[in-house]
């Protein structure tokens, strides 16, 4: 189908050039719906020196459907679910914003760029946004435990 | 819209239409004050005295319409304003999609701010200069597949998001089909607001699923309109309009009769309820719904044999208690074994005396409620569980009606009336059944008391003509002129009693024992 043309390329382009601090495989190299993304904290963020695994899965439909994002790698997160999914919802990965011309390199660099900067106001953790925006030296702490914790 | 076109709308009071309203009929969103129901009526009564029955107090304005009336309600509209505005007919839509159908509001918008409103409605420029076409363009890759093969076939609006045509369409079969979207279905180019219009619409996607977006956009339509309902109804096509507004459903409970023979509360879009107003059935239902009545009692004032578990209800002051199934003596307050007690008979003294005239007090006091709850509930229930008979009596009468054909002679005309019995029986349980959910929230005064006498009445002749329906079919040919007397009688009671309780309710003179909220 037309998908595989485009999810080729879009591999081929990603692996010719990262975002920053990313790394991109394929667990399984026949499977071309399922990548496998290391990314570096962001160096300037409480998640910085920390090292997270990430799938990014293509539903069949891709890119008419967005791809699913979740960490494999615990993090302290207003946007990340708190459980063993580690599921995000955020802006492009949504649905109803999805549009098929969108990459999974804007949806990494996305990814990034949230780690650098939570949005509380769109968290899946509310307890954990709260105390994003209200204790700010709290989430800090938690989230950096977490990081030494899980993610080096 | 023509009047006598496909039949596709009724009226609650008579076969006989306004004139001036049918020729009207393009615009619905005129309010329809309840206090005009009295000038109506007097209005009409010049004019069709005898022709028509008048309204009656309970009953409502309405109309039903087929998916082609709202097809062509949509469509007139959509030329009126695109006359108005001088746009083409698919901005148009798009435009009356945007704000909801709120003709007045986007005149005004347009007026205002022409380029701000089309801008947000998602409408570009012009699109009456490039009609939407299909184009091969030289060095072409579409920015979703990656296909560039030379002489593809590409498709953009005019925001200039230009997509291969498999792509563009595969974009919107995916929306329509698999999200049910379609009065806003936007661009695929990224961050574009831009709506897909119905002629490129048209153009892209296969007839099979032009009719699926025709259908959402219908609903939509419906959806978007305040005075439009469909009947909720499975499998059922039509929508009723009516002109009963959400603030008012505390003084009226708007009754709808779809062609499809569902009567229903356009309030609500639950089964007609009627003299119940919607906010009480709302509390009605989830009373019953979670029974939390019955079970907060057995908790408040039962408790369970140390020895062998059986629920026991205290009913007499005394603290020794004997377990009636497996002759435990045990003491009602400590749950203590009775023989441990000593010589402090009838009076735990681990407790005060105090404490335990307490607990009968509010035993007493939830068993009264709980009763009352009860009685308004088996009523309601009872007439519920007739009601779900009804159906199998429904079936039944049209047996009887063949059998009493060929034992009687009479003619098909003739055997009609205990058709008419079996749906006046149908008609007046289902009113019967929310009475009694009325009366629970009514508080105790004069009117309650006539409430409760019509309530009486009615429910006297119902059993009458429910039991004279169950004769032997050999019987019934004999007691067809007292069938339909009774029929008639059963039909009147029901309207007195819906009458009185909806002109209360109008006139707000009911006082409840709950908020009406």
């Amino acid at each position: 189908m037309a998908g595989n043309k485009r999810i080729m390329k879009e591999f081929a382009d990603i692996q010719a050039n990262s975002p920053p601090g990313c790394t991109i495989t394929l667990p399984k190299e026949d499977d071309l719906l399922n990548w496998e993304v290391t990314m570096d904290g962001p160096s300037d963020s409480v998640y910085a020196g920390g090292r997270f695994k990430l799938a990014v899965a293509l539903p069949k439909e891709y890119p008419f459907k967005p791809p699913n994002v979740s960490f494999k790698t615990k993090i302290y997160h207003p946007n990340v679910s708190n459980d063993e999914r580690g599921s995000m919802c955020l802006g492009m990965l949504r649905a109803d914003e999805w549009k098929p011309p969108n990459k999974i390199v804007e949806v990494l660099k996305l990814v990034r760029a949230v780690l650098a900067a939570p949005q509380p106001e769109d968290a899946v953790e509310p307890g954990i946004a709260n105390e994003y925006k209200n204790e700010r030296r709290a989430f800090d702490k938690n989230a950096k435990e977490w990081v030494s914790k899980y993610a080096k | 819209m023509d009047s006598d076109d496909e039949g596709g709308f009724n009226s609650a009071a008579s076969s006989i239409e306004l004139d001036e309203e049918m020729s009207s009929s393009v615009d619905f969103d005129s309010d329809v004050e309840l206090d005009d129901y009295q000038e109506d009526e007097t209005a009409f009564e010049a004019t069709a005295k005898d022709l028509a029955p008048r309204r009656k107090a309970y009953e409502v304005e309405y109309r039903v319409y087929s998916p082609k009336d709202i097809q062509a309600q949509q469509d007139d509209q959509v030329a009126e304003v695109a006359n108005l505005l001088e746009q083409p007919p698919e901005a148009t839509a798009i435009l009356l999609r945007h704000v909801r159908w709120n003709k007045e509001r986007l005149i005004e918008q347009y007026m205002d701010a022409q380029e701000e409103l089309l801008d947000k409605a998602g409408l570009g420029q012009d699109i009456s200069k490039n009609p939407p076409r299909l184009q091969v363009i030289d060095g072409f890759c579409c920015d979703i597949c990656c296909e560039d093969t030379p002489g593809l076939e590409s498709f953009a609006m005019n925001c200039g998001h230009r997509f291969c045509v498999d792509c563009y369409r595969q974009y919107l079969v995916q929306k329509i089909k698999g999200e049910g979207e379609a009065a806003r279905i936007k661009c695929p180019g990224d961050g574009c607001n831009k709506i897909i219009d119905a002629k490129s619409l048209d153009l892209l996607v296969p007839t099979e699923l032009t009719e699926r977006y025709n259908e959402l956009l219908m609903r939509t339509y419906v959806d978007d309109k305040e005075n439009l309902k469909w009947c909720p109804a499975p499998n059922c096509v039509y929508a009723v309009e009516c002109g009963v507004k959400k603030r008012d459903l505390n003084k009226i409970v708007p009754s709808v009769h779809c062609d499809c023979k569902h009567a229903f509360c356009f309030g609500c879009t639950l089964a007609d309820h009627q003299p119940c107003p919607c906010v009480l059935v709302k509390k009605w239902l989830k009373k019953c719904e979670d029974d939390s009545e019955t079970a907060n009692w057995i908790s408040a004032n039962t408790k369970e044999c140390p020895k062998c578990h059986s629920t026991i209800e205290k009913n007499g002051g005394c603290n020794h208690m004997t377990c009636r199934k497996c002759k435990n003596e045990f003491c009602w307050m400590c749950m203590g074994v009775w023989s441990e007690h000593g010589t402090s008979w009838y009076n735990c003294n681990r407790f005060e005396e105090k404490s335990g005239s307490d607990a009968r007090d509010a035993q007493a006091k939830s068993r009264q409620s709980l009763e009352r709850y009860l009685h308004y509930y088996n009523r309601y229930a009872n007439h519920e569980q007739s009601a779900k008979l009804d159906k199998d009596i429904f079936h039944k009468t049209e047996k009887k009606m063949t059998l009493l054909q060929s034992s009687s002679g009479m003619s098909w005309i003739e055997v009609q009336f205990l058709e008419a019995a079996s749906q006046a029986l149908q008609q007046c349980r289902q009113t019967l059944k929310w009475t009694y959910a009325f009366a629970y929230y009514l508080a105790r005064n004069n009117q309650t008391a006539i409430f409760e006498d019509n309530q009486k009445d009615l429910e006297m002749a119902v059993e009458n003509l429910s039991e004279m329906f169950e004769k032997s079919t050999d019987q019934l040919a004999g007691l067809k002129v007292e069938m339909m007397d009774k029929t008639t009688y059963c039909m009147r009671r029901r309207v007195i009693l819906l009458d009185d309780t909806a002109k209360n309710l109008k006139e707000q003179t009911w006082e409840f024992i709950v908020d009406m909220v």
